[in-house]
């Protein structure tokens, strides 16, 4: 389908494709066998200028929205999930100081993210706090010099890897979620360090690890926006990046997808090629079908967000959800296909079936994420009632 | 530090199909590409560069269309080019083009270092480099694998020779030619891109670089290729039966009956 990129958005489409496909490709079976970072890549991204994509132009960026950011994601995914998220995590990292940094504050940081320098991350949740995020505890406690924070952050993916983190904290406890912040704290500032790296079921080449803060001093300067906003800053932040997320999952699953067309091709049963067979034809439309499916949501939904929508609740979580919903069915039926060698660790779908599985997972379970759509539904029925 | 990168757009494989008509090269659906070797030329330019400041100026001698060559090159981090093409180019050989090229590099004055690729897929000669070089009147070093160091006006060089390297240092202005070995080529960037596209590319001809018309092209060529052809291949394989010591006797008996014993 034409989906009226325009040259930019093409340019930035076909680099990515060319740089999963010629750096991603060799490594990606390696990055995720050895759970290794994938640094060199990372310098890749940079040197060809990706991680400038979704940064303003005034901040050495080239000003791209959700969508350009889109297109990088679902490329770099349809070789290596792993990889896409780390670069996504990157953006996710700064959005909230896009949104809500004071210009100086921009100034200081955001060259560095956009020349692939600096990484980002964003940590948010805690083991007491996942779907529940109003339930952070890890406070900032207003001092001389700044704000004293204590606490640790879980899950967090690009932790340790990530120079810039933007963290949640509660800044005035008592207020609850009311009294969340966002802050942002710099690697290596004195109280912070790096717990334990997650051993992960899938987009295991991505890093993962525990912030822990105690009695880490960040100055005052680095607090995004006013005291207490934190949560609603977060949440307008996963509004926006979910589309993120949905392609990511399209990504995978075309991955997915081609090498099932592959391997149903050059697979003989039966004296013929099994893609010849009308039970492995109708599955391979279905996931061709719900992939594109996926991706005109996905698209949709990031222009929804670029064109400075108010409200992009619903459309952002729909897109998620499809997608990863899509891209778990499309990775598991890539598996089937490929038969007892599309279970070995060898071959692609395998890797794919793994990585597909968090997609459902982070950034808004899918079943909170149907909560969301349906209260939506609700009080639009409210409104007109 | 003033570079030029000499180029040249080839044909994007190694299976050239030949008309058997006309002898020729049948360009028809295949995609040009910039020659392998000279992207480790435009890398290797774009390093020093970096590490030295200065410019790199890329150039070429082709048909129009070989001007998306140049602009690859801009994308892949080269700050200007120049394209030479002219009817009166065609039908060059490598003296021709090499003449050509000096022509063009003299006008680029002042220069600190020629890069080029150690030869190209398609013609394969590696004879351009080292005849720009002795028309310039210049040093020249070719297959280098490593720059180790540039000190002022002096080059310190890493070559490949049959089994091992030489260590040379030479004064500048140069040409070298590169091989592989000596980087890995980034890929474009999406900055490079954009500029790529809007990059003001000039077209130097017989006049902008003030050569005669017999010097250039076919008419300044010393060899021309009169037939281009496939060898024809005569295989005849024997597989001499029997344990080791029946299989050597068999074998000088046939030597033998061959006279070449």
């Amino acid at each position: 389908l034409d989906y009226f990129l325009n040259e930019q958005q093409q340019t930035i489409k076909g680099l990515a494709r060319r740089i999963a496909e010629e750096r991603i490709l060799p490594i990606r079976a390696e990055l995720d066998e050895k759970e290794e970072f994938p640094r060199d890549i990372v310098k890749d991204l940079a040197d060809a200028d990706m991680f400038r994509v979704f940064i303003p132009e005034e901040y050495e960026g080239l000003g791209g929205g959700c969508l350009e950011l889109c297109l990088v994601v679902e490329e770099l995914s349809r070789v290596c999930s792993a990889v896409a998220v780390s670069y996504a995590a990157s953006a996710l990292g700064c959005m909230t100081l896009m949104e809500y940094g004071s210009d100086e504050q921009k100034q200081k940081y955001l060259p560095d993210i956009a020349s692939g320098k600096k990484l980002g991350a964003f940590a948010v949740t805690e083991s007491t706090a996942g779907s529940d995020i109003g339930n952070i505890k890890t406070t900032a406690e207003k001092v001389d010099g700044g704000y004293l924070l204590n606490g640790t952050k879980q899950f967090i993916t690009n932790g340790g890897e990530a120079e810039l983190y933007t963290v949640i904290v509660l800044t005035d406890k008592t207020k609850g979620a009311r009294g969340a912040s966002a802050i942002i704290v710099e690697k290596d500032t004195p109280g912070f360090t790096f717990g334990k790296k997650e051993k992960k079921m899938g987009i295991r080449a991505s890093a993962t690890r525990e912030l822990v803060f105690k009695n880490c001093l960040v100055p005052e300067e680095n607090l995004l926006g006013r005291p207490g906003l934190g949560f609603i800053q977060a949440l307008r932040l996963f509004d926006r990046s979910r589309p993120g997320i949905g392609a990511q999952a399209v990504g995978l699953a075309q991955g997915a997808l081609e090498a099932a067309v592959d391997y149903a091709e050059q697979r003989v049963q039966f004296d013929q090629q099994i893609i010849t067979m009308q039970a492995i034809q109708h599955m391979l439309a279905d996931m061709a079908i719900q992939t594109e499916a996926a991706r005109a949501l996905v698209y949709a939904a990031a222009r929804h967000v670029d064109s400075g929508a108010k409200n992009v609740t619903e459309e952002s979580a729909m897109s998620k959800v499809f997608a990863s919903d899509t891209a778990m069915k499309v990775t598991t039926d890539a598996v089937q296909i490929c038969g007892g060698t599309g279970y070995m660790r060898d071959f692609p779908v395998e890797k794919m079936m793994r990585d597909a599985k968090i997609l459902q997972i982070y950034e808004g379970t899918n079943q909170v994420l149907r909560n969301t759509i349906a209260i939506n539904l609700r009080k639009r029925k409210a409104r007109t009632a | 530090m003033n570079i030029v990168v000499c180029l040249k757009q080839v044909p994007g494989t190694t299976e050239v199909k030949i008309d058997p008509q006309t002898n020729t090269l049948i360009r028809q659906g295949i995609e040009n590409i910039i020659n392998p070797f000279d992207t480790y030329a435009i890398e290797e330019g774009v390093r020093l560069r970096e590490q030295h400041g200065g410019k790199v100026t890329v150039i070429t001698m082709g048909p129009p269309q070989a001007e998306a060559a140049l602009r690859e090159a801009i994308s892949l981090g080269a700050d200007e080019a120049v394209l030479l093409s002219d009817a009166a180019f065609a039908g060059a050989d490598t003296w021709a083009t090499a003449y050509t090229l000096s022509r063009a590099v003299a006008k680029l004055e002042p220069f600190d270092l020629i890069i080029c690729g150690r030869q190209t897929i398609d013609g394969d000669t590696g004879q351009v480099g080292p005849e720009l070089a002795e028309m310039l009147d210049i040093p020249f070093v070719a297959y280098v694998s490593q720059i180790e160091e540039i000190n002022g006006k002096t080059i310190r060089i890493r070559r490949m020779v049959e089994e091992g390297h030489e260590v040379m240092e030479t004064t500048l202005p140069a040409v070298i030619t590169v091989v592989k070995e000596i980087n890995v080529p980034r890929l474009p960037s999406l900055r490079g891109i954009t500029r790529s596209k809007s990059a003001t590319i000039p077209t130097w001809g017989i006049q902008e670089l003030g050569v005669a018309k017999d010097m250039v092209g076919l008419a300044g060529s010393s060899t021309q290729v009169i037939k281009v052809f496939f060898p024809q291949r005569v295989c005849q394989a024997e597989i001499l039966e029997g344990d080791t010591v029946q299989q050597v006797d068999s074998l000088i008996e046939k030597l033998r009956g061959a006279s070449l014993l």
